[in-house]
């Protein structure tokens, strides 16, 4: 499997981390060698093989349907680089 | 005046609730060495003047309840801990106040111990060298220029060195049990699901498990009482009742079978490592345990597996990395989307890159299939492996790692090469059983090797038990000359 940097910067613009055009050479040499490696897997014959998700064995206990805040408004903002009171802010979305 | 840095926790704790000792004592020994061991940087975070606080506060209002009464204690920076800095050995999380405190870390604190600082680990979890922590990299105690393994390499330094009297770490696909082999401690990644997963840092969900790093087997089992425990803000913890590890250990192996995998013997693998393996074989011989062939398939497929579930569980959950909610915030970008780039542009390292990259290949629109459902069915497949072998056999007993210790710098440029160290360490994460590391022998340079144990899901006293027997027959006591003060 080759990945080339076209594809390297698409994968990129999905996982939206910006890249600097000179990495982008090591990093499709990198991705390219890590898919080769697990490639391996194709050898194997899976078709009667069910995929396991998770090895607890248990489906999530309904909780009540009520609306719970938490009352942890100030804690959650607390962190954020840029707030108000109320808010996240972020750059502008709506021109 | 006994000497703290030879004593297990275990003693310490004997120690304190004799009265022979107080906390603050304790407390201010290991400040002091924390304090001459800046050089292996194992610690991203101390709080000292907070240690201090809470070991006076014990020693005003002795409560010698607990399972870690007056224990002074420093864990992994994966841990959030309540008004003190977690970075998970990142950038984007540099300045992480959190306002809560994870459920392990809390019911250490329940048994009476306290924090003492953050230890470094590779960013995100993600590494078996300690290299890629935006922190720099840590000083493995065995060598000075030798890695402590990872990604819970600072925890195993700084265990080591007795920088702290026993730790904890995480263990995705050998975090806890790669570096407790480099450093020659005791390191076990429990059942997923029997130590709470909330308010750890999450790389992969659905492998991650924290455990105790000790100095022996002793002090593994009194740890992981400790750590253990049913919690309902975890949506996979196990409901089950509390284990007293401690006081069930025991040496009689006695009859039991034990298994070893023919596909351990990887090629290339050293003979120092093959020979480590026989010695190990031939102790449990002589303890009465019966030695059983068995054959795990699979095995050399669990790291291709690894390699595609970790990155694709990964990139989901760095995901809430966006500058917005918390963590670090680029001052770049002309609209959102620009901004979310750059903030993660600068904020992860290559290594975190190139595993967000994967796995956001591995799971995107015509690939997902290929990729992402063919490793969850090998994972099956190597599940069922051990599930077959379990039938027949108590444990099975392996190499923890292909080598011992390598060099800084000897591995960075080759991500595969660098995934290799954990060939031995991923099935039991993929089928989630428990297994430990324990100092076995040395290679011809006198570095630690470690010899691993697995068992079934929920046997972690039989493991505890076998490696209790083991170590006692080994009698290896490592003892390391403080070069570093």
């Amino acid at each position: 499997m080759s990945i080339d940097k076209n594809q390297v910067k698409k994968v990129a613009k999905l996982s939206r981390i910006l890249l600097e055009d000179s990495k982008l050479e090591t990093l499709s040499k990198d991705l390219a060698s890590i898919l080769n490696f697990v490639e391996q897997l194709n050898k194997l014959d899976t078709n009667k093989t069910k995929p396991l998700s998770s090895v607890v064995d248990k489906t999530l206990e309904p909780r009540n349907d009520k609306v719970d805040d938490g009352k942890i408004k100030s804690q959650i903002l607390k962190n954020s680089p840029n707030k108000n009171e109320d808010f996240f802010i972020v750059p502008k979305v709506i021109e | 005046m006994t000497d703290l840095n030879k004593s297990s926790l275990k003693e310490i704790v004997n120690l304190i609730k004799s009265k022979k000792i107080s906390s603050l004592e304790v407390t201010k020994h290991f400040i002091k060495n924390i304090e001459k061991g800046k050089n292996l940087n194992s610690f991203i975070t101390t709080c000292f003047e907070k240690s201090m606080n809470s070991a006076k506060e014990f020693d005003s209002k002795k409560n010698f309840d607990g399972l870690l009464s007056g224990i002074p204690i420093a864990v992994k920076d994966l841990f959030c801990t309540k008004n003190i800095k977690t970075t998970a050995g990142s950038k984007i999380l540099e300045n992480f106040v959190p306002t809560y405190e994870s459920t392990v870390t809390d019911n250490l604190w329940s048994e009476g111990a306290f924090l003492l600082g953050k230890l470094n680990c590779d960013e995100f979890a993600m590494g078996s060298s300690n290299e890629t922590s935006y922190f720099g990299n840590t000083i493995n105690p065995v060598g000075k220029n030798l890695v402590p393994g990872g990604s819970s390499g600072g925890s195993a330094s700084a265990l080591a060195a007795s920088l702290t009297p026993a730790t904890i770490g995480t263990d995705t696909g050998g975090s806890i049990r790669q570096p407790a082999s480099f450093t020659g401690t005791v390191g076990l990644k429990p059942t997923y699901g029997l130590c709470s997963r909330w308010g750890i840092v999450a790389f992969a969900s659905s492998l991650d498990q924290a455990g105790p790093m000790t100095q022996n087997v002793e002090d593994c089992a009194l740890m992981l009482e400790a750590m253990s425990g049913y919690d309902k803000k975890d949506s996979t913890s196990i409901n089950k009742k509390k284990e007293n590890y401690l006081k069930n250990l025991n040496q009689k192996i006695d009859g039991l079978k034990i298994g070893i995998p023919k596909e351990y013997r990887v090629e290339n693998m050293p003979k120092e490592i093959n020979d480590l393996w026989k010695k190990g074989i031939d102790i449990l011989n002589k303890s009465g345990a019966k030695i059983i062939d068995i054959s795990l398939p699979h095995t050399k497929y669990a790291l291709p597996t690894y390699y595609i579930v970790a990155p694709a569980e990964a990139s989901s959950n760095l995901a809430r990395y966006d500058g917005v909610k918390f963590g670090y915030r680029s001052s770049k970008g002309n609209n959102l989307v620009e901004m979310y780039e750059s903030t993660r542009g600068e904020g992860f390292g290559d290594e975190v890159k190139r595993r967000v990259l994967i796995g956001t290949y591995v799971l995107s629109s015509g690939y997902y299939d290929a990729y992402y459902i063919k490793a969850q069915k090998v994972r099956r497949l190597i599940k069922n492996d051990f599930d077959q072998c379990f039938k027949n056999v108590d444990a099975i007993l392996t190499p923890s790692t292909p080598s011992s210790a390598f060099k800084i710098g000897e591995k960075t440029n080759d991500p595969i090469s660098m995934y290799l160290n954990d060939v031995f360490t991923v099935p039991a994460n993929l089928a989630g059983i428990p297994a430990i590391s324990i100092p076995a022998g040395q290679d011809s340079e006198g570095h630690p090797l470690g010899i691993q144990l697995i068992s079934k899901a929920l046997d972690e006293q039989k493991i505890l038990n076998i490696a209790f027997a083991m170590e006692k027959s080994i009698g290896h006591k490592q003892s390391l000359n403080r070069w570093w003060e």
